[in-house]
């Protein structure tokens, strides 16, 4: 594995099996009663979120603390980011402390990868813009690994606002790096330009995909990354796009719902979807916490030399 | 059986005519290790007033056929049926930091839990210690034993640490730059324990402490295979 986790384009197969089978020894540690291991005592993550996120920047604090390492939280809001400090002078300072790692969330696409020339500690990339998600794909990995036993051969639809979403991009490569068969589904207006040139195949007929899918992913419509209109209107995409009770009704017997929140009930998926019990939308959650675990033990828990 | 040699062992060169499997002498044989288990088992039952309350664990990767296999041997001998489970001992190392991140071993705790119980450790090669001290060191995330004792198949040494023995297959005196090979069925296809790397292969790759003994490089040993590597564990 490489120091650092910047996308999951970059994992190899065995990266990719060793960070689902580390999280998967490390689920184990969530049902003890003491739900702490020593392995990182004495290291230092800095969490360094220049974007909004509450699941994700939690469950890095908690993968951190139960590896014992010290956490340091960093939000832009009331730090000297509003006085105008830029990305490297936070980064050198960070440097300064001596972070061992630091998780970087930002809204800037690239981000990430700028930050890792600029310290000596390992960057994990926790959301960068609109380009990738690397540890949502890795838990989405292992949820759908736990439940339907297997990965290679899945057939994954990937719906909804595929353009603004680093979920969808870290997942097409990962699942394709894991054998799985993605679909995307969505408005044409919100599938990127390119998209012809990834390894995945394109749908806009949402009803059509369901029966030959094992697992659908509902992706949330970022409403926040839209300056422009992308469709008519949310009741319109929710119609065309939505995951209602009836269409759930399409998916063969085994198949899954994820979402890799926050979700917007009743646009992209109806409340009775959500809560049922193919949805694994708790669990991810819940699993997130070990491969983010997982991801911090394989690129501190060593000596950080022959990767 | 090529690549079964563990990495970095001089078994011997291309100069020498005899086959890589010879070059080591042989300590055990399987007939050699069926009696020991069965002594061991029986040392169990005896010191465990018929193994009431024990719980086996095994230490990854060798130490868990091991535990199983004294179960056996105690259900065979008086009928009692005691858990066996496993206990991966990787994120208690203390020499984590001397080498890249290993693949981590799988720990499975008997539902009944260690709370109360005798744990018996189960390992195939005691040496410095360091590796027992951090099997402590996890059965105290895990549980409260009443007691914990350790029963080893080969005890070659060397300790580190104020750490014995409760049960042990065989004494077996070494210099620290030989390495102790212990082969299992369950893992290798066949029963064996050879000594490795006499007075004569010690230009090869020393090994002289738990950490490069035990090392699992992550390279290695991380694809579907995650094939063990003979143990010449601590």
């Amino acid at each position: 594995m490489n120091r650092h986790l910047i996308s999951a384009a970059d994992l190899s197969l065995d990266d990719a099996v060793a960070i689902l089978d580390t999280a998967e020894e490390l689920a184990q540690v969530t049902e003890r009663p003491i739900r702490k291991l020593p392995t990182l005592r004495g290291r230092t993550v800095v969490n360094l979120f220049y974007e909004d996120s509450t699941r994700t920047r939690i469950s890095f604090e908690a993968a951190a603390k139960r590896l014992s390492a010290d956490v340091i939280n960093f939000s832009a809001k009331g730090s000297s980011v509003t006085k105008g400090e830029s990305l490297k002078d936070t980064a050198l300072t960070l440097q300064a402390m001596g972070a061992d790692a630091v998780v970087i969330r930002h809204s800037a696409s690239g981000a990430a990868h700028r930050l890792a020339a600029w310290v000596q500690g390992s960057v994990v990339n926790a959301g960068d813009g609109t380009h990738e998600h690397p540890t949502q794909a890795l838990l989405d990995a292992f949820t759908m690994r736990r439940r339907l036993g297997r990965i290679d051969g899945l057939r994954v639809a990937i719906v909804g606002d595929i353009l603004h979403s680093r979920v969808a991009r870290s997942n097409v490569w990962l699942l394709r790096t894991l054998g799985a068969d993605v679909t995307l589904v969505g408005p044409p207006t919100l599938l990127p330009v390119a998209v012809g040139s990834w390894p995945c195949s394109v749908s806009y007929d949402f009803p059509a995909v369901l029966p030959g899918s094992d697992v659908v992913m509902m992706l949330r419509v970022q409403h926040e990354r839209m300056s422009d209109a992308y469709f008519p209107s949310v009741r319109e995409y929710s119609r065309r796009y939505g995951l209602d009770g009836d269409r759930m009704a399409l998916l063969p017997e085994h198949a899954i719902v994820m979402h890799p929140g926050p979700m917007n009930r009743g646009v992209e998926i109806a409340a009775g979807v959500a809560d049922s019990v193919r949805s694994t939308i708790v669990e991810q959650v819940a699993n997130g916490v070990a491969v983010r675990m997982a991801v911090l033990y394989l690129l501190l828990g060593g000596s950080g030399e022959e990767r | 059986m090529a690549g079964m040699n563990p990495a970095g062992v001089d078994v011997g060169g291309g100069a020498r005519k005899a086959p890589p499997a010879q070059a080591g002498k042989t300590v055990l044989g399987p007939e050699e290790i069926r009696r020991a288990l069965t002594r061991i088992g029986h040392e169990i039952l005896e010191r465990t007033d018929g193994a009431r309350d024990v719980v086996l664990l095994g230490i990854p990767t060798r130490g868990v056929p091991l535990a199983g296999r004294l179960a056996a041997r105690l259900a065979q001998t008086e009928g009692t049926r005691v858990p066996v489970g496993s206990l991966d001992i990787t994120m208690y190392r203390d020499d984590l930091r001397l080498r890249p991140a290993r693949a981590l071993g799988h720990t499975e705790v008997p539902a009944s839990g260690i709370d109360g119980k005798v744990v018996v450790l189960v390992d195939d090669v005691l040496y410095s210690g360091r590796t027992v001290r951090a099997a402590l060191d996890a059965l105290g995330d895990i549980g409260r034993p009443r007691a914990v004792q350790l029963a080893v198949l080969i005890d070659r040494g060397h300790r580190e640490l104020p750490i014995r023995p409760d049960y042990v297959g065989k004494n077996l005196p070494t210099a620290r730059r030989e390495v102790v090979r212990v082969l299992l069925t369950e893992i290798d296809g066949e029963d064996s324990v050879t000594l490795l790397g006499g007075p004569e292969a010690s230009a090869g790759r020393r090994r002289t402490d738990d950490a490069s003994a035990e090392d699992r490089p992550r390279s290695a040993g991380f694809s579907a295979g995650d094939r063990p590597r003979p143990g010449e564990v601590s």
